[in-house]
């Protein structure tokens, strides 16, 4: 039997939390929601895990603080000991309140970029990147539950329809993949 | 449901007045400072602090109400609770800074009038010059208005609060939005007056010494230790199975105001610290030297408790939603913020008799604040429905979800 991809198009969010409810309750895995604005409270539903991307913020803000550190003391004490009101540089904590606010700049530089092109990355929406829409109408007023036969063996495009049922679906597509 | 005082509790704080009062009496006789300069400022360091506890919950409130936030309506009246105590607090101030003008004490070294006059060899050109401010007759003015002005917004907002709670529909709303409207005056007052209150009653300590960023410092200082006094507060009342509405994501929510505002507290305190370090001006960094050089380990645990223990501890989502961190962390916080208007008013206020830095009359009098406090906010909790009865935002309130 070929794999299908099933597209169930709906109109409104809250119908749409309701299908994937039901779809999940009958023991189907839903891959996921295509929707125009987020919708709230999905995630739990269609069992989609907490996001780590404040993790990786915070591993690129360390990283930013200790790269900024390193270069002022290089540039700063190291190489070229810097006069800073006339106080003594030979080290570099006898400078260090001058130097909190560059680090502090660089570590949220660093954690913000980061974050934001891991998030890109992570969803392949980098510009320039090919759009993996399934529906263009879903950035529109469209919502749609993708859900893929292949992790679903044993349940036909039929039994899934018959979930969806009454749930407010206004389209039902299938696409073989 | 009502909050009513549990015998425990009841007991506690009871023991906490007790036994401060006892200490406080203790280290009262065992002040030998002229004048007992140290006890006067040891009741101006907690009359200022638990005060500002309230006058941080007041300006939170009125926020609140002027960005019309629907979250924290469920949790509104616990911030009723802690502005209860603003008379109270207003009161001690009163005290305190009347004592100053009957020269009973010499916090205010700037109340001394010989400084004014040519002919005397106190005779003070800086303070002179600063007259057309500081004087006395304007320093009460300010002092009663800013007072007037808390204690009477305090009470107009608690009884709007309880008056919503009989209304619905179209005059309900219209309660509501006199009280937006009336919190963003406040606000507008709080603006000017956060600041010109910390420069009379606290930055006058060291008067010819000043710092533009000082109102902010003292301002943030007051708004961290509010927040959390509520988070705390809301936990113990969950602990004891009231607020059943009030879930993690309110909890959450508070817990990223205490570590938002401690971060605020942590960037105005060094921008403070690090011009005045950087320009290095006779003047201005004698400051810095009476604290940091004299009391470097007060000052060190201070900036520590106050900044990294909430960036290291609060900073997962998972500590902010856990309520026996959240109680530890907060509690820690506190008491660093305490140290912190410690640090703000002793050096200054009483010089060479802070030698031995906090000692048994600050603790007995912190001690014996914190149980009146207790008592004052606890009996005005008890007053009304703990969770308000009616507010438009109400049931957005209830579903608050992050």
């Amino acid at each position: 039997m070929a794999n299908k991809v099933i597209y169930a198009v709906y109109d409104d969010p809250e119908q749409l939390k309701d299908g994937a409810r039901k779809l999940v309750s009958g023991g189907l895995k839903v891959k996921d929601v295509y929707s125009p604005f987020p919708v709230h409270g999905i995630d739990p539903i269609i069992g989609i895990t907490r996001t780590r991307l404040g993790i990786v913020s915070f591993m690129f803000g360390i990283t930013g603080a200790a790269l900024a550190v390193l270069g002022i003391w290089y540039f700063n004490i190291f190489d070229w000991p810097m006069n800073i009101g006339g106080k003594p540089s030979f080290h570099y904590y006898q400078n260090v309140p001058s130097f909190i606010p560059v680090t502090f700049e660089f570590t949220v530089l660093c954690a913000a970029h980061g974050m934001a092109l891991t998030y890109l990355i992570r969803n392949k929406t980098l510009p320039g990147m090919p759009a993996r829409n399934p529906d263009p109408r879903t950035t529109d007023d469209k919502f749609i539950i993708e859900v893929r036969t292949a992790d679903n063996h044993g349940r036909s495009t039929q039994e899934i329809e018959g979930l969806l049922q009454g749930t407010g679906m206004v389209e039902f597509n299938e696409r073989a993949c | 449901m009502n909050f009513t005082i549990s015998k425990r509790a009841r007991t506690l704080s009871m023991a906490l007045v007790v036994l401060g009062a006892l200490a406080t009496v203790a280290g009262v006789i065992g002040d030998h400072s002229d004048h007992h300069q140290r006890t006067w400022s040891a009741l101006l360091v907690n009359g200022f602090f638990f005060l500002g506890i309230g006058l941080g919950a007041l300006f939170f409130y009125a926020l609140q109400n002027a960005t019309e936030t629907a979250w924290s309506v469920l949790v509104k009246r616990v911030y009723e609770g802690i502005m209860a105590w603003i008379p109270v607090g207003a009161i001690v101030m009163i005290v305190v800074l009347a004592a100053g003008s009957l020269h009973l004490h010499h916090i205010y070294h700037w109340m001394d009038a010989s400084l004014y006059d040519k002919a005397s060899p106190n005779y003070d050109e800086i303070m002179a010059g600063k007259k057309a401010f500081l004087n006395q007759p304007f320093f009460w003015i300010r002092s009663l208005v800013y007072l007037g002005t808390f204690v009477l917004f305090a009470r107009w907002f608690r009884k709007k609060s309880l008056e919503m709670d009989g209304l619905t529909g179209e005059s309900l709303v219209r309660t509501h939005l006199l009280t937006y409207r009336r919190g963003a005056l406040f606000l507008v007052f709080f603006a000017v007056f956060s600041s010109t209150l910390a420069w009379d009653w606290l930055m006058s300590i060291d008067a010819h010494w000043f710092s533009t960023l000082y109102g902010w410092y003292v301002f943030s200082g007051m708004w961290v230790s509010a927040m959390v006094t509520g988070v705390v507060m809301v936990l113990y009342l969950k602990r004891k199975g009231y607020l059943p509405q009030v879930s993690n994501s309110h909890i959450h929510d508070m817990g990223k105001w205490v570590f938002a505002i401690s971060f605020l507290w942590t960037y105005l305190y060094f921008s403070q610290f690090m011009l005045i370090w950087y320009s290095n001006i006779p003047e201005e960094v004698t400051y810095f030297q009476q604290r940091i050089n004299d009391h470097p380990w007060l000052t060190w645990t201070t900036f520590a408790i106050n900044f990294a223990l909430p960036m290291v501890l609060l900073m997962s989502r998972d500590a902010k939603r856990n309520p026996r961190f959240l109680i530890g962390v907060g509690a820690a916080i506190f008491i660093g913020h305490w140290l912190d208007v410690n640090m703000m008013v002793m050096p200054g206020a009483a010089g060479h008799d802070f030698h031995h830095g906090i000692g048994l009359l600050d603790a007995g009098m912190f001690t014996l604040f914190l149980g009146l406090f207790i008592t004052v906010v606890f009996n005005a909790l008890a007053k009304a429905p703990l969770t308000p009865v009616n507010h438009p935002f109400l049931e957005e309130s209830v579903h608050h979800q992050i």
